[in-house]
């Protein structure tokens, strides 16, 4: 799958950021003209040493400082006013619906499925190719502002308000979203990926997702070492369970199937699915996550979710297990 | 220590200033009543896809409005800039020159201000729903 190598609203992969890059591909083509004839009259102004009519001279700067900006102002306005209106329409009923809460400094995610039930997950979105997409956008504390450059414009997020996005990816691949507007300490690292599949794989994506940890493969609490079929790493992911309710990370995070309901912080019951750690600071790797998970506040200072140094190695390796299991 | 006023001919008029600052404030005004009846109309009276037509409409009549007002700002500077025969730079220290040189800045303000009403206006020409 395509990979963006870089953040850019140039490298375009949605009907919306397309629209866009055309506009910007407009304004910077117009500013260099602009530039070029401003400059050029410039040059001939100080080197040309012919007498002029005073009255060329007066139109001349009517017209390059007036008229001219004027009209080139009232054109692109224009161009960029024709293109509101599709942009803001929302998508047509039946499409697929997903919300996203900004939180301090990671990203809520719920997709509404045909039943109107809510899925949730965090700091990742899936999305279908070729099909519009309807985003209700909202924050939980602070100003925060959604925007995926590559797939459309950024919307704000306001905490006590809903605000509505359509975008509509055309290609497949894996894209960055960033929080647009400065929300704190962390905000730099208020990161998403979004990955833009074919519709089939979005949907068996989105039915695991529905699924709670009971429903699948549960890493087993039995640590009876008799049982001769448990292998080391399920041992390791069994213990690790413990050690995430005996240390208390269900009180902020929900792994639905368990009692684990926390709603502070992200939703983990897929986690190990996702591709990043940290709302996109860190991919997500056992080392990488050991290194989260012992050393938080150095890899996202700012970071809501305190720093675990007083846990054991073979606590935080259990941990690294037992998430990494959540598939 | 007495001071002396300088002469009357070298004062700005204060009644030509304030006139100088009427078409920027048709331009905030209209600016505010366009902005503040679109977000108050669709936050309090219609849904989310409520139809833009009633905006268009209020805008429409805020733009003829503040028009009308500049182009009557505007012609007032026109007939001080023409005062008399001198031509410009209106420069002289004396007060009919200081009176032409505030109506010529009164006219070039009066249709910057049109431009950026008319700018203004645009948007809500595009607008049809209060997404």
């Amino acid at each position: 799958m395509h990979q963006s190598s870089f953040q850019s609203a140039l490298d375009t992969a949605g009907k919306g950021a397309e629209r866009i890059a055309e506009l910007f591909y407009w304004m910077a083509g117009g500013a260099t003209l602009i530039w070029i004839v401003t400059m050029g009259l410039a040059v001939y102004a100080i080197l040309s040493r012919r007498e002029h009519s005073v009255r060329m001279t007066r139109w001349l700067v009517i017209g390059g400082g007036a008229v001219v900006p004027t009209v080139v102002l009232a054109g692109l306005l224009s161009y960029a006013l024709v293109m509101l209106p599709e942009l803001q329409r929302p998508a047509p009923e039946g499409s697929l619906t997903i919300e996203v809460a900004g939180v301090r400094w990671w990203w809520r995610v719920n997709y509404i499925d045909n039943t109107g039930r809510r899925i949730p997950t965090a700091n990742e979105i899936y999305l279908p190719v070729d099909q519009p997409v309807e985003f209700k956008l909202t924050s939980e504390d602070v100003i925060h502002s959604f925007w995926i450059p590559s797939l459309g414009g950024k919307v704000d997020m306001m905490p006590g308000r809903t605000n509505r996005l359509k975008l509509h990816p055309t290609r497949t691949g894996v894209f960055s979203g960033v929080c647009a507007e400065f929300c704190g300490t962390a905000h730099a690292q208020m990161r998403f990926r979004v990955v833009v599949t074919d519709q089939q794989t979005f949907d068996d994506w989105l039915v695991g997702q529905a699924q709670e940890l009971a429903e699948r493969r549960e890493p087993s609490a039995n640590t009876d070492p008799a049982d001769v079929h448990q292998s080391a790493a399920e041992t390791q992911a069994a213990i690790g369970k413990t050690t995430f309710f005996s240390r208390g990370c269900s009180a902020c995070h929900a792994i639905r199937g368990t009692p684990a309901d926390g709603v502070v912080g992200p939703d983990l019951t897929h986690f190990g699915s996702r591709l990043s750690i940290g709302a996109g600071v860190l991919d997500n790797t056992p080392e990488n996550l050991r290194l989260w998970l012992s050393d938080t506040h150095r890899v996202k200072p700012g970071v809501q979710m305190p720093d675990f140094q007083t846990l054991r190695g073979d606590e935080v390796d259990s941990l690294v297990h037992f998430l990494g299991a959540l598939k | 220590m007495k001071t002396t006023k300088p002469a009357a001919d070298g004062l700005l008029s204060s009644a030509k200033l304030w006139t100088l600052t009427f078409a920027p404030l048709c331009w905030a005004a209209h600016f505010l009543a366009s902005y503040l009846t679109s977000a108050i109309y669709c936050a309090k009276y219609a849904p989310a896809d409520g139809d833009g037509l009633p905006i268009r409409i209020a805008v429409a009549l805020f733009t003829v409005i503040a028009l009308s007002l500049i182009a009557w700002i505007g012609g007032i500077g026109l007939r001080a800039h023409h005062m008399g025969e001198t031509k410009l730079p209106h420069d002289d220290n004396t007060s009919r020159s200081e009176q032409r040189f505030l109506g010529f800045a009164t006219l070039l303000l009066s249709l910057l201000s049109g431009v950026a009403i008319l700018f203004t206006a645009l948007v809500f020409v595009i607008m049809e729903t209060c997404h």
